[in-house]
């Protein structure tokens, strides 16, 4: 099972966090700020894993953006690499060859795709289209109910 | 079309308020419409959320992003007190990427209860995302939405079902999971993938927090395997090996798919090209590396059903293509399940070799998975193993610390008899290089290996010094006591040898002023010197060959003076640690009585006498009373300082254990009838009340024969025998001392005493806490006051009776290994009602953990033997902080 997920930037910038066990928030910042500084003071050639207290960590770097994954001792390791790409692949699709400032400005919907690929710390949907077709059609029930006029900038703007 | 803002889609008013149906609106309602519309325009709309980002994100110094965040924060907190609904989404949006910065956000908790609460499905989605990233279940605040989610999982809209379900599995408190279950377990059965898949995994998170939940979930779960679905399928198999895993009769339970899960996984791989599961030229990789995992807790010591997934683990062997991560990620998997279940050996055959192949792949990750399989798989077949044993070291080397810790790990398992002069070599260059997280754990693990494969005595000896040359202060602690042991209960000229060897390390730390960053070297080597001084510094030792592992003899006999003199200057160094100057002074002291000439005799009584003022008074007290044996008590000083006697090597793990009951035998003839059988009894309690017990048990019952009133004294010994591990904490060396040096005569008691009492820091602060109650059965109450100080705790034992007299009145205790127990004499053996026995039981804890404490009590009352036991584990959870 995942424990955690944190999506951060070459900076060290957190951009995305979903928490699958429950921590004090003090802690879940101590987490976060100390394997962004260990997972970025990794070589690139370095191997994605890293055994860090008592979690497995998988992580890669795409681009400015490095995804990672807090596993369980006994999860296949390979898998979550794959599990980390089906995330990338699915908010390239979304948002149309994906860069940092969309997960920036769109935060919201990469939680929304997250949730609709994983739930509760684990895979629910191994099919793309499955997940892209939920994402549109959940965004398509907001656009209905969003008044038009001259209120357009009703929505989350 | 009069009013065409009364149009639904240029409505800005929640619909409850919407007025266009309403048939009694006026021309007084027109103008609220039209006032509260105008209000809206005229109220200045809250900043978009992309442009909240894009100010904070303008910001160039830390406190320029502060202020625009606190600005927005300050004006968001203002609209939730206003309750403004229909900003309140877009705030809440705004205030989770404050969150992300790490801002403080609490103050949205509620707002994201009241936005999943609205009908609209932007407010929910937004609410549910506040709710998962804001709310957990360590905020009572959680359980509120628990009300909202049972409204959602029974909404129509399969969206808000899975909305809710999603931030179930989130949180899945067990308050939560225990109110809910029966929603989830009703969701499971929804003809709607969507939601079926959802709920699974719900399900999921739910067993895993409250595993007496998995009952109602059962019957609901097999069904899953039978969807086409693959998302349903996969959530299937994570809930069904969830619930193997929790209970050996679900396991069972399961079995029977085992043929299901082979057709599935066989229809995967078989089955042509799918665009929608496929991953780069495999068929769903997910769904196949959760089946294969199932498969191999299924197939655990089972072999009937390893039987049954035999063929279809060789196909997926021998089928998957490997050119990228996905097929490794299968075949990993599936190593793992082969070699996991009763497979047949030429399937283990293919599993080695593809795991010989990752060990050699270029890609670090494929050889991380290699090394960790290897691990995983060396217990089944060693040998299969060793043959990549060149490779493993290789990757000891490796820049990677994740392929390091692992390759590590692996070459600790690979030691063996054949190989351990070898090995040992590796292991130390590694050690060398390490970082400092390796250093204790691999030094450690060498004590370990040398002291069980050691080809001989010197070798061992050798090693270990070699060891804490390298590891430096990083050695554990109990390594010092147990070298010393070994070097205690070897030959004379092996002590010789190792006072010789340690010397050498010695005068070299103190002469090139790295003493600092190897005190464990220090102490042992102070210990032997001072034991052995008289072999360091004799002629007689010549005979024994200093020749080390590259021929090169370079030993120097040092005279006597000289070594005095390395010793002041260890002593007087500001940077050691004041147990590594314990031992040197007493190391000192006890040279007195092995050197001979008059110099050094006089050398070693004025650093005596210097210490005698020293600012620590620990040493202090040392330096006074070891200048008194030169004084009042001269006459005392050859005895006291007198070689100690070999001390005995615990160890054996195991058979020991069995000796237990052997030793006690000739015990059993002269003591009474009745303590006997309780002995034993109490002996299996405490070793049954720790399953981890590896038996390294020392006990030596007193030779004495027993009378009725000491029997509790044999205890104790067992007791505190018990607890005699090799591995508990060191002790500071003054008890080392005291444990084996004969004591003297009355008049110097006083003297022992203070000279070997043991090191306590500071008076620790006394704390008194309250009373525990143990036993109260039959009128007899047995309490403890429980007392607190520092280290350790101290228990008084109070047992009163109610009506009758009791006699033989015996109280017994044990605690679990970790703790150490010391039993003062009882009060008395007869117990009236008027009066109470008193017993003090003082606990030391150093792992700090919950203390538990199993009693016996036995007495005599109108003539009938009682016994009583009882497990108290009711004592403060602090107890020792």
């Amino acid at each position: 099972m995942m424990q955690f997920m944190l999506l951060f930037s070459r900076q060290g910038k957190l951009r995305l966090q979903k928490w699958y066990v429950a921590h004090p928030d003090k802690l879940k910042k101590k987490i976060t700020r100390e394997l962004i500084t260990t997972v970025l003071a990794r070589k690139p050639k370095m191997c994605s894993f890293l055994e860090w207290k008592d979690v497995k960590v998988v992580y890669k770097r795409y681009a400015s953006l490095y995804f990672c994954c807090a596993m369980e001792q006994e999860d296949n390791e390979l898998l979550t690499l794959e599990l980390i790409h089906r995330y990338v692949e699915l908010l390239d699709k979304y948002f149309g060859s994906v860069c940092e400032l969309d997960i920036i400005f769109n935060f919201e919907k990469a939680y929304f795709i997250l949730d609709e690929l994983v739930l509760g710390g684990e895979l629910q949907e191994t099919s793309k289209k499955n997940v892209l077709k939920a994402i549109a059609a959940q965004d398509l029930l907001q656009e209905e109910e969003t008044p038009q006029g001259f209120f357009e900038d009703h929505g989350l703007g | 079309m009069a009013y065409p803002m009364y149009e639904v889609d240029w409505s800005v008013l929640p619909p409850e308020q919407n007025r266009r149906f309403n048939p009694t609106f006026n021309i007084a309602t027109i103008k609220q419409v039209v006032n509260e519309a105008i209000e809206r325009v005229r109220m200045p709309t809250p900043t978009r959320l992309r442009d909240l980002i894009r100010q904070i994100r303008a910001a160039r110094t830390a406190a320029e992003e502060r202020s625009v965040v606190n600005k927005e924060c300050a004006y968001i907190r203002s609209t939730f007190r206003e309750e403004d609904s229909v900003w309140r989404c877009r705030n809440i949006a705004k205030l989770l990427y404050i969150h992300m910065l790490g801002y403080p956000a609490h103050f949205g908790q509620l707002e994201c209860l009241k936005l999943i609460a609205s009908p609209r499905f932007t407010d929910k989605r937004v609410g549910y995302l506040g709710a998962m990233l804001l709310l957990d279940e360590r905020q009572d605040v959680h359980l509120l939405i628990t009300n909202c989610l049972k409204n959602d999982l029974n909404s129509n809209t399969q969206f808000v079902v899975g909305l809710a379900l999603c931030t179930l599995g989130a949180i899945a408190s067990p308050e939560m999971a225990r109110d809910l279950a029966s929603e989830v377990e009703r969701l499971i059965k929804s003809p709607n993938a969507y939601i079926k898949k959802k709920a699974a995994l719900c399900a999921f998170r739910i067993i895993r927090r409250v595993p007496d939940l998995m009952e109602m979930f059962l019957p609901a779960t097999r069904s899953l395997l039978t969807e086409k679905n693959h998302g349903v399928l996969i959530t299937g198999v994570t809930l069904i090996t969830e619930m193997c895993e929790n209970s050996p009769d679900t396991l069972n339970h399961f079995k029977k798919i085992v043929p299901n899960l082979v057709r599935i996984l066989k229809n995967l791989i078989l089955a042509g090209y799918s665009p929608e599961h496929d991953v780069s030229g495999v068929s769903d990789p997910f769904l196949q590396v959760k089946i294969l995992r199932l498969l191999r807790i299924l197939g655990k010591n089972d072999a009937e059903a390893s039987e049954a997934m035999n063929d279809i683990l060789a196909q997926v062997a021998t089928n998957t293509e490997t050119s990228k991560n996905v097929g490794n990620t299968i075949l990993y998997e599936t190593v793992l399940s082969i070699m996991d279940i009763k497979s047949e050996s030429s399937l283990r055959v293919l599993a080695v070799n593809i795991l010989g192949r990752f060990l050699l792949n270029n890609d670090k990750n494929i050889r991380y998975v290699a090394l960790n399989t290897l691990l995983r798989t060396v217990h089944v077949d060693t040998s299969a193993v060793q043959r990549h044993r060149t490779t493993i070291l290789e990757c000891l080397k490796d820049p990677d610390v994740s392929i390091r810790r692992r390759a590590m790990e692996l070459s600790f398992a690979l030691v063996n008899g054949q190989n351990i002069r070898s090995m040992m070599k590796e292991l130390l260059l590694f050690l060398e290089r390490s970082d400092a997280e390796f250093k204790a754990h691999c030094s450690s693990a060498m004590v370990l290996a040398a002291e069980r494969y050691a080809p001989s005595n010197k070798w061992h000896l050798d090693t270990l010094f070699r060891v804490f040359l390298k590891a430096g202060n990083y050695l554990r602690d109990d390594t010092v006591s147990s070298t010393i042991q070994i070097i205690s209960s070897a030959p004379a000229e092996r002590q010789a040898y190792a006072s010789m060897r340690l010397w050498h390390s010695l005068e070299k730390s103190a002469v090139s002023a790295d003493a600092t960053e190897k005190q464990p070297l220090i102490q042992v080597a102070a210990w032997t010197i001072g034991e052995y001084g008289d072999l360091l510094v004799s002629e007689a030792s010549n005979a024994i060959s200093m020749v080390d592992e590259d021929g090169v003899d370079d030993f120097v006999r040092p005279s006597e003076e000289y070594v005095i003199d390395v010793y002041q200057k260890l002593l007087w160094s500001t940077q050691l640690s004041i147990t590594t100057k314990e031992y040197l002074l007493l190391s000192l002291a006890k040279l007195s009585t092995r050197f001979t000439t008059q110099p050094s005799q006089d050398k070693i009584r004025v650093i005596i006498d210097t210490f005698g003022s020293h600012i620590h008074i620990e040493l202090q007290q040392r330096g006074v009373e070891l200048s008194q044996l030169y004084r009042q008590y001269a006459h005392l000083r050859p005895a006291l300082l007198e070689r100690m006697p070999a001390m005995e090597v615990a160890g054996g793990a195991g058979e020991r254990g069995a000796d237990s009951d052997a030793e006690q035998e000739p015990l059993s003839d002269a003591s009474p009838e009745r303590a006997r059988p309780d002995q034993d009894a109490l002996l299996d309690l405490i070793i049954g009340s720790d399953p981890l017990t590896n038996g390294d048990v020392e006990h030596r019952p007193a030779p004495s024969t027993p009378t009725n009133n000491n029997t509790t004294n044999d205890i104790l010994d067992l007791l505190s025998g018990l607890d005699l591990t090799p591995s508990a904490p060191v002790a500071p060396p003054a008890s080392v001392v005291n444990n084996n040096v004969p004591l003297g005569a009355p008049p110097s008691s006083l003297l022992l005493d203070g000279l070997f009492a043991p090191a306590t820091p500071a008076a620790p602060v006394v704390q008194e806490l309250p009373t525990v109650m143990a036993l109260d059965k039959n009128g007899v109450r047995v309490a403890f006051g429980v007392q607190r100080g520092g280290e350790v705790v101290t228990l008084t034992m109070r047992a009163t009776t109610a009506q009758d007299t009791l006699t033989d009145f015996l109280f017994q205790a044990a605690v679990p290994r970790t703790f150490q127990l010391d039993m003062m004499s009882p009060s008395g053996t007869v117990l009236s009602p008027q009066g109470e026995i008193t017993q003090v039981l003082k606990i030391t804890n150093p792992s700090r953990t919950p203390l538990r404490l199993r009693i016996r009590v036995s007495y005599t009352v109108d003539g009938n033997p009682i016994l009583e036991q009882a497990e108290v584990n009711n004592f403060p959870p602090d107890l020792f902080n």
